[in-house]
């Protein structure tokens, strides 16, 4: 089978990814996506350690790491619409009123 | 009996006074002030009268109201005692005081701040009667203390003028040094007696052995107990808040400082006569402070110019008479000249304060004279006091003081020096008392000649005005320090590295203002200061001669009260060999009556001189005071050219007389000023203001500025926060990394 390094050497690069993305990029929904790239990365990892251990435990930590996920994009993009609304862009150093 | 209304009267009247006398109109402040001592007077003779039914075993009347403190096996209650000793004293007290009250209804009638001063008088009254009647050595060390507070208080009464406050501290310090040894005396006590009531205290020490052959715990106890006695009763070395005292006003210094509160430390030591009754070496100490007082304290009375001045000496060397006589065992002569004491002494200083009042306030005897014809009941009243004072027959001072001086010659403790002492001083007594009455009474009245008027300067009435030159870097300092104290600070600069600055201080607040200055300065900057003269406000300085007047009665019945008591106040005491039976010794007889083997022996010792001999002593005496009186009365009644031609002779003498042989200044070099600048240098600016301000500012100003690098993570920029989320999340993982590789 497919050794498991190879998942986790994967998982990290996505979260890697995921994590250079949301320290770099400027546009909110970007930052948003990389924010569920980590979140994925880890699925993938659960699900790895859960094959080769035959152990469900992993598979059932995803489903609850989905469904934060979903709550939590749900109320982030509520945030970013008023956001928006107010400071007209998506630019994530323009929202800086309490700024020193 | 009840013994606790006597001191609790007093003090009603002092709450009511001072919680609501500000609201009350002078006569309800006047009738509070009175009806509460009166009360309480009454209710001593009410006393009085029940204790003379007593039979001799139920004395002392011991009343106990209760448990006070206790810690381990010590433990002491409120409670009053009542013997002989402690009867006659609240008979004292109460009677003088009341009169005294009655008086200040009178002089202080024009004063500000009346009902403060009935509400401070009659909180004395509380203290001394509760020093006079308490059980145990504690709550007379309550009432000793509360006599200073309320001597502070009545001395700073004129708390706006500089130098009335700080006689009042003054008088507060210089008593505390003496309660210091006083309270050492009291732990020694607990220590060995385990109790400090006078019953435990007393019985213990009249088991101990008579300490004839060196110093023991008596002595000590005795020794610690005289500090204290010289610093209540003005003895040396202590004496020299009493002059000073007479800042307050009269009746305060006829209460206070004649008839009562210094009268407390000899009340104290005839108290504790079972413990100096068997340390005969503490004893001849008590003698000899006595005797050097009353010397000490004559001749500077001598030359002062100050009416109140002279009678506050007079106090100081009588009660070094009173002294004496204790320090011979002769506790019942010295309790004598107490009393008599109280009644002249009262009376010279409220017949003074009515010449005070009657020339609006002269003080300066030089500017007095011819007053006999304008306050005659002022000038009969004194004059019985002066010869009661100069101890002339058959008035009161003869008696008490004849008591003394034949005690201390045939004491068991006594010695023919300290008879002699006491008849120099009863000649100079005499001397300075009868140059005080011819002074004051005889003569041309010298009002008129007063040109310059040595006012003080009144703190709150005028500014100084101070120019100061300060180099550029002081300024900002200097500015800071003036900021607190200065009414109005300009400046200008007229150089390019110093500035000019001008400001508006009041004088009170020069004394360390301008040390500050030159101590921030480093003694750089140049300082001048202009005082204002101003006039002390409120009081003319000298009467008219068609001005002066009589007092208005309620200040002259008290004054011929206590003629007569003068008067007749010593025929209570008339002793065996002029044919009187001498009731005020046997009245005492059983307080004192020593089992002790000295005073037996004495009694029945053969060698005991006879009364022929006391009849020379006694003449003698009377000689000297004659003698004094003429002196005066060549000096300041026939030739009054003579004192000026003395002085310019006797140069040095006179300066050091009229300077009080410089202790005051002494004093000041040696302890005051070291302690003023050791406080405000190193435990204020350095401990105080420096380590421990310090150590709280610093460390204020540290946690400031570590939070001032924290809160540069609360940037309000996004990604910076992203980024500070990421670097705790690897931190967060690089610990769990290491925790599983440990």
């Amino acid at each position: 089978m497919i050794p498991l390094a190879y998942y986790l050497l994967l998982s990290a690069i996505l979260f890697a990814c995921g994590v250079m993305g949301f320290l770099i990029k400027r546009n909110i929904i970007t930052i948003f996506m990389c924010i569920e790239l980590m979140l994925n990365a880890v699925n993938l990892a659960f699900v790895a350690f859960a094959a080769h251990w035959q152990n469900l435990n992993g598979q059932v930590f995803v489903f609850f790491v989905m469904v934060v996920a979903a709550a939590e994009a749900a109320v982030g993009l509520a945030i970013i619409i008023a956001v928006f609304r107010t400071r007209e862009t998506l630019n994530v150093d323009r929202v800086n009123l309490l700024k020193l | 009996m009840n013994l606790w209304l006597i001191p609790l009267l007093p003090l009603a009247g002092a709450i009511i006074n001072g919680l609501f006398g500000r609201r009350f109109s002078r006569r309800t402040v006047s009738v509070m002030g009175l009806v509460f001592v009166a009360a309480s007077m009454v209710w001593t003779w009410v006393v009085a009268f029940r204790f003379a039914g007593l039979p001799a075993g139920a004395i002392p009347h011991v009343e106990s109201y209760g448990p006070w403190l206790g810690a381990g096996a010590f433990s002491a209650n409120y409670g009053l005692y009542l013997d002989q000793l402690s009867m006659l004293m609240a008979l004292v007290v109460t009677g003088v005081g009341f009169l005294i009250h009655v008086y200040s209804v009178g002089y202080m009638a024009h004063e500000g701040g009346y009902y403060r001063f009935f509400s401070f008088l009659n909180l004395f009254m509380f203290f001394m009667l509760t020093l006079v009647l308490a059980n145990n050595y504690l709550l007379m060390f309550v009432g000793w203390e509360g006599v200073g507070l309320a001597s502070y208080l009545l001395i700073g009464f004129f708390f706006l003028r500089d130098s009335a406050s700080a006689a009042g501290k003054k008088a507060f310090i210089v008593n505390r040094i003496g309660d210091f040894g006083f309270l050492i005396g009291l732990f020694l006590m607990v220590k060995h007696f385990g109790t400090l009531d006078f019953s435990g205290v007393f019985a213990s020490a009249s088991g101990l052995p008579m300490e004839t052959a060196g110093a023991g715990l008596l002595t000590a106890i005795g020794l610690l107990l005289v500090v204290g006695a010289c610093g209540k009763s003005a003895q040396l070395p202590l004496y020299v808040w009493l002059p000073d005292a007479m800042e307050g006003p009269t009746p305060v210094s006829a209460l206070i400082h004649a008839a009562t509160m210094v009268t407390a430390g000899v009340y104290m030591i005839a108290r504790s006569h079972a413990i100096f009754d068997r340390a005969p070496i503490a004893l001849t100490v008590v003698a000899i402070i006595g005797c050097a007082t009353a010397l000490y304290a004559a001749t500077i009375g001598m030359v002062q110019h100050d009416i109140k001045r002279v009678l506050a000496y007079s106090t100081i060397s009588q009660l070094g008479y009173m002294v004496l006589a204790c320090g011979v065992a002769a506790y019942s002569a010295g309790m004598f000249h107490l009393m008599t004491h109280a009644f002249f002494k009262a009376l010279l200083f409220l017949a003074a304060g009515s010449v005070i009042h009657a020339l609006g306030g002269q003080q300066d005897m030089r500017y007095m004279g011819g007053l006999r014809k304008h306050i005659p009941v002022t000038f009969w009243t004194m004059t019985a006091a002066t010869f009661a004072i100069a101890g002339i027959f058959p008035l009161s001072g003869f008696f008490s003081k004849d008591e003394i001086l034949w005690r201390s010659y045939s004491s068991p403790f006594g010695a023919w020096g300290y008879w002699a002492v006491g008849v120099f001083t009863a000649f100079l007594t005499a001397f300075y008392m009868f140059r005080l009455w011819f002074l004051t009474f005889f003569g041309e009245y010298r009002g008129e000649q007063q040109t310059q008027a040595p006012a003080p300067v009144d703190p709150y009435a005028g500014r100084a005005e101070i120019d100061l030159v300060i180099p550029n870097a002081y300024v900002d300092e200097v500015l800071n320090e003036l900021k607190g104290r200065a009414a109005r600070v300009t400046h200008a600069d007229p150089h390019h590295d110093a500035k000019a600055i001008k400001a508006f201080v009041a004088p009170a607040k020069m004394m360390y203002l301008e040390a500050e200055i030159r101590a921030i300065t480093e003694d750089k900057g140049s300082i001048s200061i202009r005082y204002p003269d101003q006039e002390r406000p409120g009081q003319e300085r000298h009467a008219h001669e068609g001005h002066i007047h009589e007092s208005p009665k309620v200040m002259l019945i008290p004054l011929v009260l206590l003629a007569v008591l003068s008067v007749g106040g010593g025929w209570v005491g008339v002793p065996a060999v002029l044919g009187g039976s001498n009731h005020f010794e046997h009245f005492l007889a059983p307080v004192f009556e020593e089992h002790t083997a000295a005073a037996a022996e004495a009694a029945a010792s053969p060698a005991e001189p006879t009364g022929a001999s006391e009849i020379t002593l006694t003449v003698t005496a009377t000689g000297a005071a004659l003698l004094g009186i003429a002196l005066a009365w060549l000096l300041y009644y026939r030739r009054r050219d003579l004192p000026a031609k003395l002085r310019e002779r006797f140069q040095t003498a006179y300066l050091a007389l009229e300077h009080k042989y410089y202790v005051d200044e002494l004093y000041a070099a040696t302890i005051v000023w070291p302690v003023v600048d050791f406080s405000r240098d190193v435990l204020w600016r350095f401990i105080d203001a420096g380590v421990i301000d310090g150590t709280i500012n610093e460390s204020a100003e540290a946690a400031r500025q570590v939070s001032d690098r924290v809160r540069r993570m609360q940037s309000g920029n996004i990604r910076s926060y992203a980024g500070w989320i990421a670097v705790g999340g690897a931190a967060v993982i690089a610990y769990m990394v290491w925790l599983g590789v440990r």
